[in-house]
């Protein structure tokens, strides 16, 4: 009986070491694979703006742009910028989040949710949000309002649908057999609904994650008194493409960071998940 | 076999999708202790049975008496995949006897060691093992088996009986097993049952000289008395 169990930890490392050891050096050379385009571009980038005639205005050479990153940082501007305009997503994601979250989970579990709401949304879902944002600055002005609401409103439909998405996609013959296994309605939610739809709602986090951002740029493009966005676009008017160009590296690190920090936690909350967890 | 304590009494029970009668007034009797086999061919309504003693589907006319709710090994394990082993077994009842009661059970089949585990490391066989004891942990009076190795290859399912054998022998619940392997009923149940067009239509007690010797002259009798019944064999 205890055989097949012998068995399954054999056939867990069927690979010959000889093998392994062959494949760490191609593996090394696949890590660095990747990166060689994106150096050698800038290297380009930083030798024709250095000798080659590329105009400082139309763009600046990469050491340029890191020495004006060191002294906006020393001068102490461009951190209150970067910390306000963090706050901003940050708030936003957290309001449209929630709204999104609780919409969703109100239409995945009642039909009477749904056939009350979903419509509604998705025609909402139609319009793209940053066409209403004419109508936004009407309504609360250029202060913090009108940015943080287009963020929730940027964030709220991707997490709204995925969570939707997630509680329908959820296993009937797992909700039978906890319903035969006697689980009350609380435990059957949190035990087997909401685990089996946290791969969907974690892909909605990060679709709403590029959304936020997305939205964060352009309102503080349009309207803003400080931000990242603010600064880009103060630049502007003295032809300073330095401080554009480091805007738009710190609007792209700060998109990559997201991102990593919500691949790091479907590694995390999926471990169980065999595209997701690593290998135990 | 003892008659006086039922795990579970149907009596009258009809079933119909549409004008389709699935369960025209069928009664059934299992005691505690008892292992009984229902046989018959896809579609036949056996599975309809079982799913309606579990209580997962309504019926339109009948009754039926159980002890206690009847614990279901499914055909699939259906284990939650982001619960530990020993989570599974442990479903619905609390940590603190839950952790103590999973290990035991684990231990009963075999899997002691893999209280940790994800279900997505084990083998088919392994799954089902854990379906087991996630059945047994809540000491059923009344256990439902509906067709549950028939995904498992020849040899684990052979083994499977034996394991089976040894856990009802121990916890002694009346036992329903829906199957449509007539050596697997014979092996296992002291009853079979041959259920035809929403009724069961002829009981079989099992000799335990044909349960303990698959190959033996009475296993061989009712296996043919049995494949007669469900129409399958023309005699040699």
């Amino acid at each position: 009986m205890l055989d097949d169990a012998v068995y399954a930890v054999a056939a867990r490392h069927p690979e010959p070491t000889h093998a392994k050891a062959a494949g760490a050096a191609s593996g090394m050379w696949r890590g660095v694979m990747p990166w060689l385009a994106p150096l050698i571009l800038v290297a380009v980038w930083e030798l024709s703006a250095r000798f080659g005639g590329l105009s400082p205005q139309i763009l600046p050479a990469p050491s340029k742009v890191v020495l004006t990153a060191v002294k906006l940082t020393r001068s102490g501007e461009l951190l209150p910028d970067l910390a306000i305009s963090l706050l901003r997503a940050a708030a936003g994601f957290v309001i449209g989040g929630t709204i999104g979250f609780t919409l969703g989970v109100a239409v995945g579990f009642s039909r009477l949710a749904e056939a009350l709401l979903d419509r509604s949304v998705q025609m909402l879902r139609a319009i793209p949000f940053l066409a209403v944002l004419p109508l936004v600055i009407v309504w609360l002005g250029i202060g913090e309002g009108a940015k943080i609401f287009l963020v929730a409103l940027g964030v709220s439909f991707p997490i709204y649908i995925n969570t939707v998405l997630g509680i329908r996609q959820v296993d009937p013959k797992l909700l039978e057999l906890g319903h035969v296994t006697g689980l009350s309605s609380l435990q059957l939610i949190r035990r087997i609904v909401l685990p089996g739809a946290l791969p969907s709602i974690l892909t909605g986090v990060r679709y709403a994650l590029a959304s936020a951002w997305l939205a964060l740029v352009v309102a503080e493009s349009i309207a803003a008194s400080s931000g990242i966005g603010f600064l880009a676009m103060d630049a502007r008017e003295f032809l300073r493409t330095d401080v554009i160009v480091l805007a738009i590296v710190i609007y792209a690190g700060i998109g990559v960071c997201a991102d990593s920090a919500a691949r790091w936690l479907e590694r995390r909350l999926l471990a169980w998940h065999p595209n997701y967890g690593a290998r135990s | 076999m003892s008659a006086e304590q039922p795990a579970v009494v149907v009596e009258g029970l009809r079933r119909a999708y549409g004008s389709r009668v699935i369960l025209r007034s069928l009664d059934l009797r299992i005691a505690r202790g008892e292992f009984v086999a229902l046989l018959g061919e896809s579609g036949c309504g056996k599975t309809t049975l079982l799913r309606a003693i579990a209580g997962l589907d309504q019926v339109d006319a009948g009754r039926i008496e159980k002890s206690g709710r009847p614990a279901v090994v499914f055909q699939e394990h259906r284990l939650l995949p982001w619960e530990c082993l020993w989570r599974n077994v442990a479903l619905g009842l609390p940590d603190d006897p839950g952790r103590k009661l999973a290990q035991a059970a684990l231990t009963e089949v075999g899997l002691a060691d893999r209280l940790e585990d994800w279900p997505r490391n084990l083998s088919g066989g392994q799954a089902q093992r854990v379906a087991l004891a996630r059945a047994l942990v809540q000491k059923p009076n009344l256990l439902l088996l509906d067709e549950p190795f028939a995904a498992l290859d020849a040899l684990t399912r052979i083994r499977m009986h034996g394991l089976v054998q040894q856990l009802v022998a121990r916890h002694r619940p009346g036992v329903l097993l829906v199957t449509h392997d007539v050596d697997e009923a014979i092996a296992l149940a002291d009853r079979a049952l041959i259920m035809r067009n929403g009724l069961i239509v002829a009981s079989f007690d099992v000799p335990q000289a044909a349960r303990n010797h698959r190959a033996g002259t009475d296993a061989a009798a009712l296996r043919e008395t049995l494949l007669d019944q469900l129409g399958v064999i023309a005699r040699a």
